[in-house]
């Protein structure tokens, strides 16, 4: 190890400082299936260049991997990436792009606790993993909206036939988005704000 | 993908107990979330360890635990250790994350539209 001679290279660069006056900050998950676009979507809308906080899975919360379907022997690790917006001079939105796995979740204790909400990113050509996701988001009680990220060779898919696909209940939102672009992905996370401003209103009415 | 951290030798698990002196993260404070933004109380003092004196150093201005975590190339499970340390000790302050209770939800969430509409 050679600590010293590192250190230098260590730390955001300049334009990645944050104010002195930021004091709060708050977040949300990017969840979704491999592939799917949560680095893209996160890179898109980030002051940032994304930046990826691993933890390394030992054995024993390996398994059978899935896309492998071999048993691994050695420790894993896994990668999440995260971006971050300054909302104002006080406030910090980060945004983390979480695998769908509920498996890997454990790995960052406290991902979903706080959470202002989540998107859930969807490609239409693999449905049944973000089937999976939602019903884990509603058990924890998470509020999300869905996003269907547009891959040209993706078939042409109505939003309410997804919306009866993924089993949706009518009140959550489904938007379209290419996660490549800003404004896409900064209407998705507009859209999750909307909804949350709807359920407060709601909650306060009651 | 990212180059943060790229100059530190891999985190295997062994080296990983070594700066934690094989504690755990179970025993850290619940305030620490991921989001948590923290500031250097001073600078990295002489005969601090090297991942301690790091931390200070670039914590000068807010961090996230989440950005330590990936600046250092350490996972957060051991950047929560340090922090506690250096909690104790007074090194470092920490700002919690904006919980429900702080700020009436809706405050919070408007406020975040705003934000976002400016971007
Ligand atoms: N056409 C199109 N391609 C996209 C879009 N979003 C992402 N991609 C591409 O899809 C690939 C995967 O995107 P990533 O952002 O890496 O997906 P991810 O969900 O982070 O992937 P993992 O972290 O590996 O699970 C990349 O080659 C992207 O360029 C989109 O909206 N449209
Ligand atoms: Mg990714």
């Amino acid at each position: 190890m050679d600590f010293k001679s590192s250190e230098q290279a260590v730390g955001p660069r300049s334009e990645d400082v944050l104010p002195t006056t930021a004091t709060a900050a708050v977040k949300v998950v990017i969840v979704g299936g491999f592939g799917v676009g949560k680095t893209t979507l996160v890179g898109s809308v980030s002051e940032i260049r994304p930046l990826t906080t691993e933890e390394t899975m030992t054995q024993a919360g390996v398994g059978v991997d899935d896309t492998q379907g071999v048993e691994r022997k050695t420790s894993t690790t896994v990668a999440m990436d995260f971006g971050r917006i300054s909302i104002n001079e006080e406030l910090v939105l980060y945004l983390f792009g979480t695998p769908g796995q509920e498996r890997f979740w454990f790995l960052w204790r406290g991902l979903f606790e706080g959470a202002l909400g989540a998107v859930v990113l969807v490609d239409t050509r693999r449905l049944e993993v973000s089937f999976d996701v939602i019903g884990r988001l509603e058990e924890r009680g998470v509020p999300f909206v869905v996003a269907v990220n547009n891959f040209p060779d993706a078939p042409d898919h109505p939003l309410e036939e997804l919306r009866s696909a993924l089993d949706l209940p009518a009140s959550v939102p489904i938007v379209l988005c290419d996660a490549r672009q800003r404004g896409s992905s900064r209407d998705v996370l507009m859209t999750l704000m909307r909804y949350l401003q709807n359920l407060a209103t709601t909650q306060e009415a009651s | 993908m990212s180059d943060a951290g790229g100059d530190w030798e891999e985190s295997s698990p062994e080296r990983l107990y070594v700066i934690t002196g094989g504690r755990s993260g179970s025993s850290t404070p619940a305030t620490l979330d991921l989001v948590t933004l923290i500031v250097a109380r001073s600078g990295p003092a002489p005969g601090m360890q090297p991942e301690h004196a790091a931390i200070t150093r670039i914590c000068q201005a807010p961090l996230s635990v989440a950005e330590i975590s990936a600046y250092l190339g350490l996972p957060v499970s051991v950047v929560t250790v340090l922090l506690s340390d250096l909690l104790a000790e007074d090194k470092v302050l920490a700002r919690a994350p904006v919980q429900a209770a702080r700020l009436p939800d809706r405050a919070l969430i408007e406020a975040v539209i705003d934000g976002l509409q400016k971007l």
